[in-house]
């Protein structure tokens, strides 16, 4: 798909999502917003994958997200991709929905391979399937997206040493390296220090991408860390991102992590987001 | 009466290791995963026969359940194993979210549990593991009584489609239940008529019923021994079915009373059939080290125990 195409995608996932999050006033806009042009370059773009949704996901390219509470982008990417009608995004985080606040299986919505919201198990998971994959000699690439507060969980150190040393290669792990978690700037929460050094250290192939809300150097990224899979090391792309991006408002600070906009907010954002493909 | 003859002396963790085994050759799809116990809890005999299907983990057991998780999505049937204190509280959150929540069909296989694991002391002596484990939506909880049962439940949790935790021990203990018993999960075994008390037992604590069984029968007291391998789903049906003719009961289990096996006997009689129960379990204490039947008979989970908690519950029933 060409290049004005998946930005066109971008921009109406954007509205999706300040629209939807809007509706319930509650949700997460700011690392959504900031993923964005990620998932639609991983769904539009880099990855391989059948429709209708199966959960085994045979020779199919699969994609995990463990920060869950970004689950308005990753809807509606994948309402906008085809997995489920673009309409039920209106029932997010309401009574009887498919649309959990944080991703869930148990109302089979297609799309969703495991539950995730509690922080720190999606690598963990994305490794169990790279793994059961190579068993069923099924060449295809597991991607599993984390935040960058995210590593301040001890299980993600667990699973980084366990797939360097198991050589679990057809993996990329992707972190959403936007600097900001609830409390604040994660420098100052709890520093990570030099990220990329950590993760070389445990024995990972590390690529960066400076500028992951522009949709060129994602793609081209992503699609040269597909490239260095299968050869012994699993992958990590340190992706920096602006939370909130897309919405001059909510750029540049914590504080649209995990709140929603007003009526007059809803309005200002949405002057800022071509409609692109149609509102739900 | 029925008769019980010990047929052998083995470790219910060994049990586990042969079905696993047995397992490997029936069904490609099986694997194991292991947190650096693989002696321990007998997985050395699947490593060894299948290798490509096994995984060191390391001593990393919140990782151990998501890469589980992650395999069963993939169509794979994980086992994993590791001691009961780190397959439960130690990874409840991992259990809860990637597995029981996410409907994965993942088989956690938990050895050393309870006050018989012994000198290591109450840092590894889970006595609250049952009670984690059967609040769980979507978790079948098993906690079988022997070798022979171990291997049963084993084959049996693989046919099952559903997160299961299996619960086993240590210590080398009687084997009395024929090879070819048949283990049905969900479904009690009635190892003994008898119209005066209901006794249910669970995991170690069967034999021991079994033995107090002898003992009221030389009292003049008949005790129906009921074995609950299946903490979850309950047989309340059994259950019912006895309370009907005894009219009350005993609960044992090698456990908190809180949570445990006794917890859940008490929810079915308070709704549907009230009659006196007394918990043979451990109150609300840590253990410490020791010999096993030195544990045992410290926290009183003996047929002794049994036998005395037999005759409070008839004579409550008849006061």
């Amino acid at each position: 798909m060409e290049l004005q195409k998946l930005e066109n995608i971008a921009k109406q996932v954007r509205r999706d999502i300040v629209r939807m999050v809007h509706q319930v006033q509650s949700g997460h806009p700011g690392g959504s917003l900031g993923c964005t042009e990620l998932l639609v370059a991983l769904y539009f773009k880099i990855m391989r994958y059948q429709l209708p949704f199966k959960m085994e996901g045979k020779n199919e390219d699969v994609f995990f997200l463990s920060n869950g509470h970004i689950s308005p982008v990753w809807y509606s990417v994948l309402a906008r991709a085809g997995f489920f009608e673009v309409k039920e995004l209106a029932t997010f985080r309401k009574i009887d929905s498919r649309l959990q606040g944080h991703p869930a299986t148990a109302e089979h919505l297609e799309g969703i391979r495991v539950a995730s919201g509690s922080l720190g198990q999606g690598l963990s998971v994305a490794i169990g399937m790279a793994q059961a994959k190579k068993l069923n000699q099924d060449n295809k690439i597991v991607y599993v997206l984390m935040g960058d507060g995210e590593q301040q969980e001890g299980q993600i150190w667990e699973a980084a040493m366990y797939a360097a040393h198991h050589e679990v290669d057809n993996l990329v792990a992707i972190i959403d390296y936007n600097g900001q978690q609830i409390d604040g700037a994660v420098e100052q929460v709890m520093n990570l220090k030099d990220l990329a050094a950590k993760w070389k250290a445990f024995g990972w192939e590390v690529l960066t991408i400076e500028k992951g809300n522009q949709m060129q150097e994602t793609i081209k990224t992503m699609e040269h860390a597909a490239t260095l899979t299968h050869k012994k090391q699993p992958i990590l792309v340190l992706m920096k991102t602006e939370m909130g991006y897309g919405v001059d408002f909510m750029m540049g600070s914590h504080k649209w992590h995990g709140i929603a906009p007003n009526d007059e907010q809803l309005e200002k954002a949405l002057a800022q987001l071509e409609q692109t493909l149609g509102d739900y | 009466m029925k008769q019980y003859p010990i047929l052998d002396k083995k470790d219910t963790r060994s049990g586990f290791g042969a079905g696993l085994l047995q397992l490997g050759n029936q069904n490609p799809e099986v694997v194991a995963l292991c947190a650096d116990l693989t002696g321990s809890v007998k997985m050395d005999a699947f490593q060894k026969a299948f290798p490509e299907r096994f995984f060191q983990v390391g001593i990393a057991e919140a990782n151990m359940m998501g890469i589980a998780a992650g395999m069963a999505t993939a169509g794979k049937i994980p086992f994993t194993g590791t001691f009961a204190n780190f397959s439960t509280g130690r990874v409840y959150d991992q259990i809860r979210q990637s597995i029981a929540y996410s409907q994965k069909n993942v088989k956690i296989c938990a050895s050393h549990a309870g006050l018989t694991l012994g000198e290591d002391g109450a840092t590894h002596q889970i006595l609250e593991d049952l009670g984690l484990m059967k609040m769980l939506p979507n978790m079948t909880v098993i906690n079988p009584c022997d070798y022979n049962q171990t291997k049963a439940a084993t084959l049996a949790i693989a046919d099952w489609n559903g997160a299961v935790y299996l619960r086993f021990g240590r210590p080398v203990v009687p084997v009395f239940l024929p090879e070819n018993t048949p283990f049905e999960i969900g479904k009690a075994l009635l190892l003994q008529e008898g119209s005066d008390v209901s006794i249910f037992a669970t995991g170690h604590l069967v034999w021991q019923a079994l033995e107090a069984c002898q003992q009221l029968a030389q009292k003049g007291i008949s005790a129906e021994i009921i074995n609950i391998h299946t903490i979850k789903p309950l047989d309340e049906v059994a259950i019912l079915q006895s309370i009907q003719k005894t009219k009350c009961a005993v609960s044992a289990e090698e456990h908190q009373k809180h949570g445990g096996l006794g917890d859940s006997i008490a929810q079915v009689l308070v709704q549907k059939m009230p009659c006196p129960l007394e918990m043979v379990a451990v109150q609300d204490t840590f253990g410490e080290s020791g010999k096993p039947e030195e544990l045992m008979q410290k926290y009183g989970l003996t047929a002794a125990n049994i036998v005395d908690a037999a005759q409070k519950a008839i004579a409550r029933k008849n006061a």
